[in-house]
Parts: structure tokens; sequence; C-alpha cells
């Protein structure tokens, strides 16, 4: 195995990918570090979980290669595919938490399908998973129907958290939250990947989300990467872009908070 | 072969165990009779117990559990322990997790097997109580709802009827008068083979015809139309719940009995008599062809013979059904619609409630149909 691949957790080389005549991702480059918490940002409709879920390989892709842990999922075998896909998690937008199954079923479902656990074991790490992302003991029994917006996102982190996954794709985990559950979260994705050692990639909108928590920024824009690197570097690209969406009114109230936290 | 995680006394009394290898999620299946076995052996013995963690290669969440539940079982001994030799995050990790650890929530007791019998023969009861109420309830919303289309006409939605008739009607014709036609002409077979026995073969046509007028014309017509657009209502008004919309209706001030409820029942009210009328064309036709075919009846012969033996009455005992037929299979689609819960699962369960209960009642009402027309004697 190439050991300068094995450094990145996702390694993307010309990815195209097109709805009928109409090209999302043209050309897309992009590596991942390992252990990175990466934020990617992108105007509504650029192709940012378009990119994530052809990494997930959810969207068939017209060319590109697509190497995940260093492993590339086109010419892997099967097993060696397979061991990849549990390495990742994934977050969806809504949650998309099974309806028929309660909060502790959905977090066992994953290892239910992949593991040959006892089933005291299982509710053990279930519990322990959604101990983990702040839920209250007693969510495992509730149904997704009765959770609040909150709580969904909490416990589908705690689903993709099921099989102990390396890379962790989060599809705008933030929206739909309230300032302080958002900053809870954030703080909660932290920690997880401070401890876990998680690969991060997270799609999303929430400026406070990317200063505060990413220790990496992605812009996407034409189709392609337009720059990829720490806070900083990013919002100090020339691109008319990531100007407006880092230097505009709500970015800069965003930024000052920041600033006058960081001085307290 | 899958990396392994291994755990070894290290020495007797049960006091020093070395974990080694790799302890993860994939491994966790392999490690964990280990860690049960170490478990009961902890709880029987004294002293300081320490165990040497610095052989584990690769641990995560499920593995530094393991671990934990060892360090615990210690702990519920009343023993000291040490855990030595974890590297920075290893020992991150078994923080993290025991912060993180709770007492099992011990499972409720179930009730013996009578006291549940009891218990859900009295929800069973209670269900149905609350169906009938339910029911009679939206019935008495409907009508007050077309009360007022009468005193003001303006409120009427045309184009939703309109499109629920054709949904419900115009495409259901095909399936309906096709099923219809076989089922004519399999009565009229088996009337004719039987018949045929005693020299009475021409009565079979009165058989097909009488049948298929009175009772199969608007049973098949409404058990159909009850599968397919019944399960249709529920389904559509069913998601509208699910997404709030319903919700979203009340708010606006909008009644969702008017707007969902009151243009459907219209329309399956107006579509299952057509539907019924085609029925029975298509009920006699099939017939006329097995006569023609069986029993040498021709096209003019089965029309003259007809018309002797079907009063109108006949005619009328069937098409009278099929507008209350057509009014419980709306009202309890929609009914069920509007207590679909927040799961994909309840959308399932209340559609397949729908089309069983309807069918259900569709076939009672015909029964008490079939009573009153023989007590007034048409």
């Amino acid at each position: 195995m190439d050991m300068s691949a094995n450094d990145y957790a996702i390694s993307c080389r010309d990815v195209t990918v097109s709805f009928g005549d109409h090209k999302v991702l043209d050309g897309l480059d992009i590596d991942v570090p390992r252990g990175a918490l990466l934020g990617f940002v992108g105007a509504s409709g650029a192709g940012k979980s378009v990119l994530m879920r052809t990494i997930l390989g959810l969207v068939p892709r017209q060319g590109g290669t697509i190497d995940v842990l260093g492993v590339n999922l086109d010419e892997s075998n099967e097993a060696e595919r397979s061991r990849v896909e549990k390495e990742m998690g994934v977050l969806f937008q809504h949650g998309a938490l099974f309806s028929s199954l309660n909060v502790r079923q959905n977090v066992q479902a994953p290892m239910r399908e992949h593991l040959d656990l006892s089933q005291q074991l299982m509710d053990e790490l279930a519990d322990l998973k959604l101990a983990m992302v702040g839920l209250n003991p007693d969510a495992g029994d509730k149904f997704p129907s009765e959770l609040s917006g909150g709580m969904i996102k909490r416990a589908a982190l705690a689903r993709a958290l099921a099989l102990d996954p390396k890379i962790v794709f989060l599809d705008e985990p933030t929206s739909g939250l309230d300032p302080i559950g958002a900053a809870e979260f954030d703080e909660l994705i932290a920690k997880l990947s401070e401890t876990l050692g998680l690969t991060v990639f997270m799609v999303t909108h929430d400026l406070d989300s990317l200063i505060s928590t990413c220790t990496h920024i992605a812009a996407l824009g034409g189709g392609k990467i337009l720059v990829l690197g720490d806070p900083k570097t990013v919002m100090a690209f020339d691109d008319p872009w990531i100007n407006r969406y880092f230097h505009g009114a709500r970015a800069r109230a965003v930024l000052g908070g920041v600033a006058a936290r960081e001085q307290d | 072969m899958p990396a392994r995680g291994a755990l070894d006394a290290v020495s007797s009394g049960n006091s020093s165990f070395a974990a080694s290898g790799v302890w993860n999620t994939m491994s966790a299946a392999q490690v964990e009779p280990l860690v049960l076995d170490a478990e009961s052996a902890i709880a029987h013995g004294t002293g300081t117990l320490s165990i040497d963690a610095s052989q584990i290669t690769i641990m995560d969440v499920a593995g530094a559990w393991l671990l934990h539940r060892l360090v615990a079982a210690g702990e519920a001994a009343g023993r000291p322990v040490q855990v030595a030799g974890l590297t920075g995050p290893h020992e991150v990790l078994l923080e993290e997790v025991a912060e993180n650890a709770r007492p099992p929530i011990a499972p409720l007791p179930e009730p013996p097997y009578p006291i549940r019998l009891l218990n859900d023969t009295g929800k069973a009861v209670i269900d149905a109580s609350e169906d009938i109420v339910g029911i009679t309830a939206m019935f008495g919303q409907t009508a007050i709802g077309i009360f007022k289309l009468i005193l003001n006409p303006s409120r009427l939605r045309p184009i939703a009827i309109l499109h629920h008739i054709e949904y419900t009607g115009v495409r259901a014709i095909p399936i309906i008068t096709l099923i219809s036609m076989v089922i004519g002409a399999i009565i009229a077979q088996q009337g004719a083979f039987q018949l045929r026995r005693f020299g009475a073969e021409m009565f079979s046509v009165n058989l097909v015809a009488i049948l298929t007028l009175r009772e199969v014309g608007v049973l098949i017509t409404s058990i159909m139309v009850a599968g397919r657009s019944g399960s249709a209502f529920t389904a559509e008004i069913g998601s509208m719940k699910m997404r709030e919309e319903i919700d979203a209706m009340r708010v606006l001030a909008l009644d969702p009995i008017e707007v969902l409820v009151v243009p459907r029942v219209i329309a399956l009210m107006i579509a299952l008599p057509v539907l019924t009328l085609l029925a029975d064309f298509a009920g006699l036709f099939g017939a006329g062809l097995v006569s023609w075919g069986y029993i040498g009846m021709g096209p003019d012969a089965y029309i003259s013979y007809l018309r002797n033996i079907v009063g109108e009455n006949t005619f009328w005992v069937g098409l009278i059904k099929a507008p209350f037929m057509a009014m419980v299979i709306a009202l309890i689609a929609c009914r069920e619609g509007m207590s679909v819960g927040g799961s994909a699962e309840s959308l399932g369960r209340q559609t397949t409630t729908a089309v069983v209960k309807s069918i259900f009642v569709v076939i009672v009402l015909d029964g008490l149909f079939a009573m009153f027309f023989s007590a007034i004697a048409y």
C-alpha cells in the first residue's frame, strides 16, 4: 500500500458527476487529511451533498477515482470494500432514523447486521453511544416520531458512530437546531473527533460551526474545490464568493463574536 | 484472519490480567467471552486487581467498554483496581467511556399471560368503540360540510372532485368491467352446468341476471374500489398527516374535512354508482357470451329473455346500494388516514386497516340491505 495515499482519509481525483447535461462536479480533486475536522462550504446547489453522496457511493459518477482510507473502492474486492464501508458513518440531514425502530434499536441496527455480539453487549454499547452523544437514558426507548429535532440529530449521530467508524460524514448537522443546541452539537462533534480520532467531513452553512469547530475548511465552486486549508487560509483566499461568504454582515458578526471570546 | 484481542490471567489468585492485541468493534465478538470469564474470576478474587493494557495495539469505544467492564467488575467486588500501560489516547477513551457508563435499566417485568389477555381484550374493545365514535363523528362533520356547501355552493371544489372521480372512477373502469365480466361468465357457466341435470339450464340466465344486478355487481365494485381507492385515500391523507400538512391547514383556517374529506366522499359517491352500472352491464355481457356458447342462446334471444325476467326493481336494488357503499368506504379510508402517527410503519398499518375495515363494512351493509329489501318486498 502506498504510504502517502494512506495519510489521507479520503482522496478524490478528477471526479466528475453530471445529471443530464448539468455538470455538478467537474474534475474535482480533494484530499482530506486523517483526523481532520473538515467543514465543507459552497453555495446552495453547488454540489456539496452530491460530493458527499458520491464518496459514499450513493450517486454514480462519470469519471475519476475515490480512495477511502487508502483503498480504491472501484478496484478493491468485496471483502475490502465492505471493511471500508463499515469505517464510514453518516449523519443524514434529516436524521434518516428508521421510523419503525426505537432509538436503541436504531443504534443497534448496524451492529446486529455486521457483528456477532450478545444482546447484552449490544444494549450496553447502544446506551453508551447514546450517553456519549448526550441523550438521556430514557431516550433509547422512544421512537423517532417522539423526538425533537435536536434529539433526532443526536440519535442519528449515535447510529453513525455505532460501528466506531474512522470517518463520519455529517450533512448539515446543525441545521434546524437552536443556537444553544447547535453550539452544543459542535462541541460534541469536536470532542468526539478528538477522543475517537475521527475524520469528520461536515457539510454545513453554519458559520459558527465552521469557525469555532473545524480544523480545515474546503470551499466548493464551479464543480471544483476552490480552496482547502485551515480556517484562516480559507478566509484570506481571494475569491469573490468566499469574500462575500466570510466577510458579509452575518460573517462579521460571528467573527467579531469569536474574536471577543478569544480575548476573554 | 481478522485481528484478535486477548486477555490472559497472569498470576493465580485472579489478581492480575494482561490485555493485548486488537480491542475494537470488529474483535468485540471474540473478546466478549474472554471478558465474561474474567469478570466472574474477578468477582471471586480478593486484593488489588491489576490490568496490564500495554500490549493493546488498537482500541476503540467498544474495546474501551469491554475494558471498562473489567474495571467495573473489580470495583463491584470492592477491590482496588489499577490499569497500567494504556497509551495517551486509549486512556482518554477509557475515561470517556467510564464517564458515560450508566447503570443498566432493569426491564419492566411482563405481567402474567391472563392479565395480558385481559389487557389486550380491553384494548380491542376500547379501540372498536373509539372507531365507531370516530366514524360517526366524521360522518357528522362531513354531513355538516356538505350542508355548508349546499348553502354556499361557491365553496364547492369542482376540480378536486373531478380529479378524484378520474382516479377512483374513470381509471378503475377497465379492471372493474373485466372482473365483472369474468365473474358473470363464471356464474352463468356454473349455473348452466348444475341446472342442466334438471333440464333447467335456461334458468341459469335468471340466476346470473338477478344475482349480478342485485348483489354481485355492486359488491365486486365496492370491494375493488375499497382496495383500490380506499387505500389510496388513506395513504394520501396519512402522508399529509405525517408531514404536518393537516396541522398547517387547520392553522390556515382551512377545514381538513371540507378540503380533504368532502371532495373524496362526493367523488366516490358519484363514481361508485357509475362503476356499478358498468359492472352490471359487463356481468350480463359475460353471462350472455357463456349462454351463447354453452346453452346455445343467441344474443337476440338472450336480450328478450332478460327483458322478461328482470324487473326494474331488480336493477334499482343493486344501484341504490352503491352511494351508501361509497360513503362508508370514503369515510373509513379518510378516518384511518387522519389517525396515521409519525412513522412509516403506522402509515402502512392504517392503510391495511382501512381496506380490511371497509371491505368488512361493505359486506355487512350489503347484508343489512338484503334484509331491508326483503322486509319491504321490493
